[in-house]
C-alpha cells in the first residue's frame, strides 16, 4: 500500500509542472526569469565596470562594457581621501552593536511575556508590536532635541540607541515564534531542580534559541545596516558616518568624477553579496524562518 | 494556634514569591522598556504635545492649538498635499505593481523549476544592497548627458525619448518609483515564496488528481492560503511607501520645484530649512497617524473579502 502511495506520489512530482506542462507556457517562464535574473544582476555588474574606469571610457562609448584599463586607482582614492575605509568600519560597529542590544533585551523581554505566567504579559506583548508600525520618523523631532541638547550627536551611541529600539519589536515578534515551540516542561523540571527564573533563562532556554539569533539578526541587519534618515540627520561630522551617509558625502565631492563613486559603492556592497553568496541558503531559510514564525 | 500560623505564614511566604516574581518580571523586561519607551512611546507623546506648539526648537514656543494642522493641509506652500499624493501614488504601485511581481515570481518558484535556488538569491540579492548605494547607482543610470538611459535611447536612435530624467516634472516621480519598487520585488517574493512552500504537497496533489491546471492550483489552493503572508506585504507596502525618504533624498532632493517631496523630506526640511519644529512634529504625528489608518484599514478589507 505505501509503496503504491510512493509510486503515485513519484508520478505527480514528474508529471508536476513545469515539467509537464505545455513547453510554450514552460518556455515563457523561463525566459521571464532569465530576464529578471539579468535586470537584478546587471546594476551590480554596471557598478563593478564603472569602478574601474576612467572618465573618459564611462564618456565615451564604453559605458556598459569592461574596463580597457582597470583602474585599481579609483579604489585608493575612495579608500584614501573618500575615507570609506572608516565609514566601513563605523557601520560594522553601529549594526553589530544594535542587533547584540536589541538580541538581548528581546530575549529577555520575551522570555518574560511567553514563560512566566503573569497578568498583563498579552498587553505587554501587544504593546511592543506597536514599534512594528510606528515609523522610524515618528520619533525624530524629540530625539534630535533632547540628543543635541545633551551634546549627545555625532556618537557611535547616537545611531546605536535607536536602532536598538527600532529593531526591537521585530525580534520579540521572531523570539516569540521560537520560544513557544521549547516544551514548558523543561521549565517545570529546571524549577524541581531548583533554578529560578535566570538560571532557567540563562542555562536552558538561552540555548535551546540558537536558531532563532540568525533569523533575528539577518532581520536587524537588514534595518540598520542601510538606514539613511537618522544617520543623515544625527551624524555631520566625518568620524562616525556610516557608509549611507559617507557615500553620499563622496558623491557630493565627486560629483564629475565617476570611477572613485563607483569604487565606494563597490566597497560598500560587495562583501555584504559575497557573504551573502557563501551563505545564502543559511540567510534565505533565516529570513523565510522569520516570516513563518512571525 | 499552630494550625493558623502556618496558613498565615503560608500566606505570607505565597505573597513574597510573587513580589519577588513581580520584581524578576520587570527586570527581564527591563532592557526592553527602557529603549522603547525612551525612543519611541515618549518622543512620539512629546511629537503630539509640541505638534500643538509654534516652536523652534530651543525656546519654550507658544501654544497654537490645532493651527498647524490646519496649516498643513490648508498652506499650499508647505507642500504637504503633494507630498501626500506623492506617497499615496508610490504605495499604489508597490501594491498593484511590485506585488504581483512579487506573487508571481513566487508561485513560478513553487513549481520548482531547474535553477530555483539560483534564482532566489539572485532576485533578493537587491535587498540587500544599500538604498544609498541604489540611489547612486540609478543617478548614473539617469545622467543626461552620460546615463546608460540616454545613451541607449541614443543607440536606438529614440532621441526624441531622451530626458533629464530625475529633473523634468514629468519624469522626476517616475524615475524614484522604478528603482523603488525593483529593489524590494525580490524582498515580498522571499516572503511568500515560504508561504507557497508551506502548502502541503498533498493538497496540490489532490488537486491535480482531479484535474486542476498548475494555474488552477496556484489560484484556487495557493493563494488562499498565503493570503495573510499577502496582507502583511500589503501593510510594508504601504507603510513603506508613506516613510519613503532615501531615494528622494539622493536622487531629486524633493525636486524639480518640490514636484517630488515625501512627507519625510518635508519633515527633515522644516527642520534644518526652516527651523519649524512645531510642524516638524505635525507631520510627524500625521504620519503615525496615517501608518496605523492604513494598517486597519487593510486588516478590515483583507477580513472582508474571507467572508
Amino acid at each position: 500500500m505505501k509503496e503504491i502511495k510512493q509510486s503515485k506520489a513519484m508520478k505527480f512530482d514528474t508529471t508536476y509542472v513545469p515539467k509537464g506542462s505545455n513547453p510554450v507556457a514552460k518556455t515563457i517562464i523561463y525566459i521571464l526569469l532569465i530576464i529578471w535574473s539579468v535586470i537584478n544582476i546587471f546594476p551590480i555588474y554596471f557598478m563593478f565596470t564603472f569602478s574601474l574606469k576612467s572618465n573618459e571610457e564611462i564618456f565615451g562609448l564604453n559605458v556598459a562594457g569592461l574596463p580597457r584599463d582597470w583602474l585599481w586607482s579609483n579604489y585608493a582614492s575612495a579608500m584614501g581621501t573618500g575615507n570609506m575605509g572608516l565609514y566601513f568600519v563605523n557601520s560594522i560597529l553601529v549594526t553589530g552593536a544594535s542587533i547584540a542590544i536589541s538580541l538581548i533585551a528581546a530575549l529577555m523581554a520575551t522570555y518574560a511575556i511567553t514563560r512566566i505566567k503573569w497578568r498583563g504579559s498579552k498587553l505587554t506583548n501587544a504593546f511592543f508590536m506597536l514599534g512594528l508600525t510606528i515609523p522610524i520618523q515618528a520619533s525624530i523631532v524629540p530625539v534630535y532635541v533632547v540628543l543635541s541638547k545633551l551634546h549627545w550627536l555625532n556618537k557611535y551611541s547616537t545611531l546605536i540607541v535607536p536602532y536598538s529600539a527600532f529593531a526591537l519589536s521585530m525580534a520579540i515578534l521572531i523570539c516569540t515564534g521560537f520560544m513557544v515551540e521549547i516544551p514548558y516542561d523543561l521549565d517545570e523540571a529546571a524549577r524541581i531542580d531548583g533554578c529560578g527564573l535566570w538560571r532557567t533563562f540563562f542555562k536552558i532556554i538561552l540555548p535551546l534559541m540558537k536558531p532563532a539569533y540568525s533569523t533575528i539578526g539577518v532581520y536587524s541587519y537588514l534595518q540598520c545596516w542601510n538606514e539613511f534618515m537618522f544617520a543623515n540627520v544625527f551624524i555631520s561630522d566625518s568620524q562616525h558616518r556610516t557608509l549611507p551617509v559617507g557615500i553620499k558625502a563622496l558623491s557630493g565631492q565627486h560629483t564629475t568624477d565617476w570611477g572613485p563613486i563607483g569604487a565606494a559603492l563597490v566597497i560598500a556592497t560587495f562583501p555584504t553579496l559575497i557573504i551573502y553568496i557563501i551563505l545564502c541558503k543559511r540567510i534565505q531559510e533565516s529570513f523565510i524562518a522569520g516570516a513563518v514564525k512571525g | 494556634m499552630a494550625g493558623q500560623t502556618s496558613v498565615s505564614d503560608l500566606k505570607k511566604q505565597r505573597r513574597r514569591r510573587d513580589v519577588v516574581q513581580g520584581i524578576n518580571i520587570f527586570l527581564f523586561l527591563l532592557p526592553g522598556l527602557l529603549l522603547f519607551v525612551s525612543i519611541l512611546i515618549a518622543p512620539i507623546a512629546v511629537s503630539v504635545y509640541r505638534s500643538m506648539y509654534d516652536w523652534n526648537g530651543f525656546s519654550e514656543g507658544t501654544f497654537i492649538g490645532l493651527e498647524n494642522y490646519k496649516e498643513l493641509f490648508t498652506n499650499g506652500s508647505i507642500k504637504f498635499m503633494v507630498s501626500l499624493k506623492n506617497s499615496l501614488i508610490l504605495a499604489a504601485f508597490s501594491v498593484f505593481v511590485q506585488l504581483p511581481m512579487s506573487l508571481g515570481l513566487a508561485l513560478i518558484l513553487g513549481r520548482k523549476p531547474k535553477g530555483e535556488r539560483f534564482y532566489l538569491t539572485v532576485f533578493f540579492m537587491p535587498v540587500l544592497i544599500s538604498t544609498v548605494v541604489i540611489g547612486q547607482l540609478w543617478l548614473k543610470i539617469y545622467n543626461p548627458d552620460y546615463g546608460l538611459l540616454n545613451t541607449l535611447l541614443g543607440v536606438l536612435h529614440l532621441d526624441s525619448w531622451k530626458h533629464v530624467w530625475v529633473g523634468e516634472v514629468k519624469t522626476a516621480l517616475g524615475s524614484i518609483i522604478v528603482p523603488t519598487i525593483w529593489q524590494y520585488v525580490g524582498y515580498h517574493m522571499l516572503l511568500m515564496y515560504a508561504g507557497v512552500k508551506g502548502v502541503s504537497p498533498d493538497l496540490r496533489e489532490a488537486a491535480m488528481l482531479d484535474g486542476a491546471t498548475a494555474g488552477q492550483v496556484d489560484r484556487y489552493i495557493v493563494i488562499p492560503i498565503i493570503k495573510p503572508i499577502i496582507r502583511v506585504s500589503v501593510i510594508f507596502a504601504v507603510t513603506g511607501s508613506l516613510k519613503t525618504y532615501d531615494l528622494v533624498r539622493i536622487l531629486t532632493e524633493g525636486g524639480p520645484f518640490q514636484t517630488t517631496e515625501v512627507p519625510s523630506t518635508l519633515l527633515e526640511n522644516m527642520l534644518f530649512l526652516r527651523n519649524r519644529y512645531g510642524m516638524g512634529s505635525t507631520i510627524s504625528v500625521m504620519l503615525i497617524i496615517l501608518c496605523f489608518a492604513f494598517a486597519l484599514l487593510i486588516t478590515a478589507a483583507f477580513k472582508e473579502k474571507e467572508t
